[in-house]
């Protein structure tokens, strides 16, 4: 044994080296299908998207829907609540946005409606906003969504929509 | 080459460590140092694929699990789905049933291996029985899971199969209904086989845990049948016998990878694509292969208890092997007489599968009965009379004598062929 | 042990495994008592360890689907969206959409609790002519089984040694190959319920295809013969969408564990190397 180590160390030294480093590649393609099953299926990224009939939604009114398992709300802003939320200077927000970057009409504001610090269900019309209020830790957003007071670090997120007709959205 | 034989640890946290939990030590003893009979074959390979294959199917079990849902109403959409949709479903669900399969071939292997080298007699009576018991908890978590798909083959055979017990004078349609959790197959009862699918495999797991310590207290047995007595005669387990191991690991998996990717439904039923119908039994019922010379047993006796004793029996006695056997050789090599009847209890399995997976007509009933009779026979005439005519040849000394020659033969060709490692 | 008994060892412990499996696979058809013929051979393109399938006979096939087997069969585990799977059917997003939208899918309830019909999307799977199995039974006398396993789920048998030689030659195409037997096996023009393929001669489904009835717009032959080979091949790509993955990525599984195996082969040889054993 040691006379052939001596004898051509080098061959001997690539053989187990590529033998290792197969035997290593094995591993990890065959950990692969393990880790990759758990990423959302093919179902799941399919997963259809929302319509929301715009026309039964009263000016003020707040309206949960479900887009991929998580609520969206789609509020019907009064001219009260748009002038309020485009008033504030942008210096003063935590996570800065203007009121136009967040909607596509002003008086219809589409969010999702997860608290961004920790995914509760902020409450509507809540709050010294009169926007949400998180009662899990106390996140304040205002009329256009945006963090105002509380441990989250940002506003509600804005799902993809679009307006199909001009009382119909799809979400998605 | 060849590591130290104990286990000395280097580093001062590795030191800290085994004062307190002597882990490596235990580990390297066990799986580095142990000095194995350096004659052992490829036979003896077996062991650890099935060590692999255990680890193989319990980790593509429980990802199986996380999309499976055990409802009579969705089991067989959520295999589908797993087939369709989930990412490498298809690959986990074919490897997990043939890897169900490919464990069972190697499981026969591994026995056959022991009965040809008496591996069951004195003092591995223990190592043995453990064995025996492993083989049962894989039957009946081969079987919980083919339950599981909730197709044709799956729901019917569970419906055999639990029958069986309605055989038991009294009692039995009490165990059955309470194996049913009702009055068939149903709902309740694929929730519970899919608990016990999962919790089996652990216990398997558990007594292969017993089976390797009984195997490293014993020693494993070798070609010759002659215990291991000087140093000579053995090798440590790391490297010699963990390359020889890993060869045949990758050979075998290679075989594996055709069933899985090439032959996928091949070991299947075609009607278990076809989701359980309670009102509509398929044309013919057959088992697993792996199952398929007990299911011949079984119906070869025209009696429902008689039959199910028979069955139950014919699986039993391989825990009476250490004392069925009176002979006190081991290995069939040094057996010419048992050597013919262990070939012929190869084939008289194999034909028992043959007729297990045919209707019982004609000539399949009468010859399954004759084979019957032979199984039983090989086990209850054949291994405790063999040994007052058969003549066994001289066993050499030490194996040592065996493989290195008696007088200390020159130096021998370093490149030798392929065929003498083989032997 | 000699070494030519060890491989004679090998041979019949590894001949247990692949018979005993395929003995019962071989069975599963042979309720019929009387003589059936021998199911004839396709020749497939998804057929064999290179194999893949074929996406304008499976745009074919999914036509015959369409028109006609859809009147009355299920095909419950398949979307529309499975539709454009490259390396099935592969037909563009929007044809999908567009075919998606043809179908009125049940949804609901709505706000008032009301279910209601709305228009297919390729996320849907496909829904069936009838609300249910006994609704089925009733307007045809029959169940028609759903079609989406269907390939896998019929089988023929196969006589020793055949079964053997089919794990070698990977034959798994006994399903399609079925398919197409028996829908050229309404042979009877007098009894359009009588099958020379079907176990037992007696079946519910009377002919469903004949020549010229869907039309092609490839300049593919429209017979009965054709028809049937596309949907045949339709069936096994709605039972077995990801053959091709599974075929593509055995071959480099396999080539890479030869390469590995030869590995370790010369490994355990360097290692045993003058131990004599």
């Amino acid at each position: 044994m040691a006379d052939s180590a001596s004898l051509q160390p080098s061959r001997r030294d690539f053989l187990f080296i590529a033998t290792g480093a197969a035997g290593a590649v094995a591993v990890g393609a065959s950990i692969w299908p393990l880790i990759d099953q758990m990423n959302p299926d093919a179902s799941t990224l399919a997963a259809s998207t929302t319509e929301v009939d715009l026309s039964g939604i009263a000016e003020g009114q707040i309206v949960t829907v479900k887009w991929r398992g998580k609520p969206i709300f789609v509020r019907h802003r009064t001219a009260k609540e748009i002038a309020a939320a485009r008033a504030v200077p942008l210096n003063e927000l935590r996570d800065p946005a203007s009121d136009q970057s967040r909607v596509q009409k002003p008086e219809w504001l589409v969010v999702i409606g997860i608290c961004t610090h920790l995914g509760c269900v902020p409450l509507g019309h809540q709050g010294p906003y009169d926007g949400w209020f998180c009662p899990c830790h106390g996140s304040v957003y205002d009329t256009a969504a945006r963090i105002r007071q509380g441990p989250a670090p940002a506003n509600l997120a804005i799902p993809p929509y679009k307006f199909v007709s001009d009382t119909k959205i799809q979400i998605g | 080459m060849s590591g130290q034989p104990i286990y000395v640890p280097k580093s001062g946290l590795a030191k800290w460590f085994e004062t307190r939990l002597p882990l490596f030590g235990f580990l390297h003893h066990s799986f580095v140092a142990i000095p194995n009979p350096r004659n052992l074959n490829y036979w003896w390979t077996f062991g650890g694929i099935l060590a692999f294959m255990l680890g193989f199917q319990i980790a593509t079990g429980v990802v199986l699990a996380m999309h499976y849902t055990p409802d009579s109403k969705l089991a067989f959409l959520s295999v589908e789905h797993i087939m369709r949709d989930v990412n490498y479903g298809w690959l986990l669900r074919y490897a997990h049933a043939n890897g169900a399969s490919m464990f069972f071939a190697v499981v026969y292997i591994h026995m056959l291996r022991g009965l040809y080298y008496g591996s069951y007699k004195a003092p591995r009576e223990v190592l043995w029985i453990l064995g025996v018991i492993i083989y049962l908890l894989m039957m009946a978590t081969g079987f919980l899971g083919y339950t599981l798909p909730w197709g044709q083959m799956s729901f019917w055979g569970a419906t055999v199969i639990t029958s069986l017990f309605g055989a038991i004078p009294l009692v039995g349609s009490t165990i059955t209904t309470w194996l049913w959790g009702g009055y068939a197959v149903d709902n309740a009862t694929l929730n519970r086989f899919y608990a016990l699918h999962y919790l089996l495999p652990f216990m398997i797991l558990g007594v292969v845990f017993l089976h390797i310590w009984a195997l490293h207290v014993v020693g494993s047995n070798n070609p010759l049948g002659v215990e291991k007595k000087t140093e000579k005669d053995t090798l440590p387990f790391h490297p010699y016998f963990t390359a020889k191991d890993g060869f045949a690991l990758v050979v075998f998996l290679i075989v594996f990878a055709w069933f899985v990717f090439y032959i996928p439904s091949y070991l299947g039923d075609a009607d278990n694509y076809i989701q359980a119908n309670p009102l509509q039994t398929p044309a013919e019922i057959v088992p697993e292969w792996y199952y398929l010379p007990y299911y011949a047993i079984l119906r070869s006796i025209p009696s429902k208890i008689l039959g199910v004793t028979a069955l139950f029996s014919a699986i039993l006695l391989f825990a009476f092997l250490p004392w069925l056997d009176r002979s006190p050789v081991r290995s069939a090599s040094f057996r010419p007489l048992y050597r013919i009847f262990f070939w012929l209890f190869v084939a008289t399995v194999v034909g028992l599968g043959y007729i297990g997976a045919n209707r019982p007509e004609g000539a399949y009933v009468i010859a399954g009965r004759i084979l019957t009779i032979c199984y039983f026979s090989f086990f209850l005439i054949v291994l405790p009379l063999l040994p007052l005519i058969e003549k066994t040849k001289p066993l050499p000394a030490s194996i040592a004598d065996a493989v290195l020659g008696r007088p200390a033969r020159p130096s021998l060709n370093p490149g030798h062929s392929s065929a003498s490692e083989v032997r | 042990m000699t070494f030519r008994k060890s491989y004679l060892v090998l041979a019949l412990v590894g001949g247990l495994a692949l018979s005993l499996g395929a003995a019962r696979a071989d069975t599963s058809q042979s309720s019929a008592p009387e003589m059936q013929p021998q199911v004839a051979r396709q020749s497939w393109s998804f057929a064999g360890p290179f194999g893949k399938f074929d996406p304008e006979q499976l745009q074919r096939g999914f036509k015959v689907y369409h028109d006609v087997c859809s009147a009355c069969h299920s095909l419950n585990l398949v979307s529309f969206r499975d539709l454009a799977d490259p390396t099935g059917p592969a037909f563009s997003e929007a044809q999908v959409k567009a075919l998606a939208a043809t179908y009125k899918i049940e949804d609901g309830p709505n706000d008032s609790g009301q279910m209601f019909q709305r228009p297919g999307r390729p996320s849907d799977h496909f829904p069936w002519t009838f609300p249910n199995p006994e609704a089925a039974k009733a307007a045809l006398g029959a169940v028609p089984p759903d079609m989406s396993d269907l390939a896998k789920a019929r089988t023929y048998p196969r006589p020793f040694p055949l079964f053997i030689f089919d794990a070698f030659t990977q034959y798994q195409e006994q399903g399609p190959d079925y398919i197409v037997a028996l829908l050229n096996g309404f042979t009877r023009p007098d009894d359009p319920h009588w099958n020379l393929y079907f176990p037992g001669h007696k079946i519910a489904m009377p002919k469903p295809l004949t020549d010229g009835q869907v039309k092609y717009t490839d300049g593919s032959p429209e017979t009965l013969a054709q028809y049937s080979r596309d949907v045949a091949a339709f069936l096994y790509w709605a039972a077995e969408p990801k053959l091709d993955e599974r075929k593509e990525m055995g071959l480099r599984v396999i080539a890479f564990l030869l390469v590995f195996a030869a590995l370790l082969y010369f490994t355990k040889r360097r290692i045993w190397e003058g131990v004599r054993h």
